[in-house]
């Protein structure tokens, strides 16, 4: 039994090894990158606007909103980023419907990679936010004693990152796998749709935890009171009294 | 007891009790955090929104504790290091 789709080598010439992960990773960028392409090269303002059109602004606006309630003040810089770690991991977990396919966040190294991603991201917002300096000096903060625990858990939280979102998906494949060989038809299928929650929800908190760890970065000299996001106005059920 | 047979004992044995016991604190932690939500969203359900959120957020901070557990069984179990060593050792002779 496999425990990453990276073990699965399609093609190799000379030192390149072109595995399962890396050619599901390029099919997806190439379906969302063509598909983003296409919505957005006919855009208006005016009249009704396509669905594709529609389903774009809710997925866009909805990223921003979130960003907003979780503390940065202004998300249009941030959804470039943010908004690209969300839909990339949503849209792996998602295609698990497909028949034959492994989410490529089943292996390490690609959450090892985002994780990454995330883990310089932070310090860059954090320096064009407040300088070299400024940012440097939120380590030692509160004390300089704290220095090296800051140091560690700037490593650790990345770790867990990646472990998190790997150890989720990873555990759903083998989950099912395993169900396969004792009850093969209709239990398999409820475990499907409980891995798509929790695919969605694991996409979620990646990219929620990298807009917390981004925020935290970005406004430590000066902490802002934490924003009460106020609740989506929605029909809450009738109370009896 | 040769030393592969020994390597597969431990590493079998660890694998359970990895998961039995990284797994007791996990769940009485989803709980208590469950627990407390549904009282709160008891309480003010026009809130419900903010809880839930935060809730799964905790949630599966408090669940990745447990995938750890699970990760390292696994690895164990599928790709132990030190059995592959052995493997190696005994087909290289």
């Amino acid at each position: 039994m496999n425990l990453s789709s990276d073990q699965l080598v399609l093609w190799h010439y000379g030192f390149f090894h072109l595995n399962e992960t890396i050619l599901t990773t390029w099919l997806l960028m190439l379906t969302m990158t063509v598909g983003a392409m296409l919505i957005t090269r006919k855009l208006t303002k005016e009249g009704t606007p396509s669905r594709w059109q529609c389903v774009l602004e809710i997925i866009v606006i909805g990223v921003a909103q979130q960003i907003k309630e979780v503390g940065l003040p202004n998300p249009e810089k941030y959804i470039g980023f943010i908004g690209t770690l969300f839909l990339f991991i949503a849209t792996a977990s998602l295609c698990t419907v497909l028949p034959g396919y492994t989410p490529p966040t089943g292996s390490l190294s690609t959450t090892a990679a985002l994780a990454l991603c995330v883990f310089v991201a932070i310090p860059m917002f954090g320096i064009e936010n407040q300088g070299l300096r400024g940012y440097l000096k939120s380590y030692l903060e509160p004390t300089v004693i704290m220095l090296p625990f800051n140091i560690i858990s700037e490593v650790s939280r990345t770790l867990a990152l990646a472990v998190r979102l790997f150890g989720n998906m990873m555990s759903g494949a083998m989950i099912i796998a395993i169900l396969l060989t004792i009850t093969p038809f209709l239990f398999p299928i409820a475990m499907t749709l409980l891995g798509l929650l929790t695919g969605m929800v694991q996409a979620y908190i990646f990219s929620i935890l990298a807009t917390v760890y981004i925020a935290a970065a970005v406004q430590v000299s000066t902490p802002a009171p934490i924003p009460v996001p106020a609740p989506p106005i929605k029909q809450s059920p009738k109370q009896t009294p | 007891m040769d030393s592969m047979t020994i390597i597969a004992i431990v590493s079998i044995f660890t694998a359970g009790i990895t998961i039995a016991i990284g797994v007791i604190g996990p769940a009485l932690g989803e709980g208590r955090a469950v627990a407390t939500a549904l009282t709160s969203l008891a309480q003010q359900p026009d809130a419900a929104a903010t809880i839930t959120r935060t809730l799964f957020v905790g949630l599966a901070m408090i669940e990745s504790t447990a995938i750890y557990c699970f990760v390292v069984s696994m690895i164990l179990i599928f790709a132990n290091p030190f059995w592959n060593h052995v493997i190696t050792q005994v087909v290289g002779k």
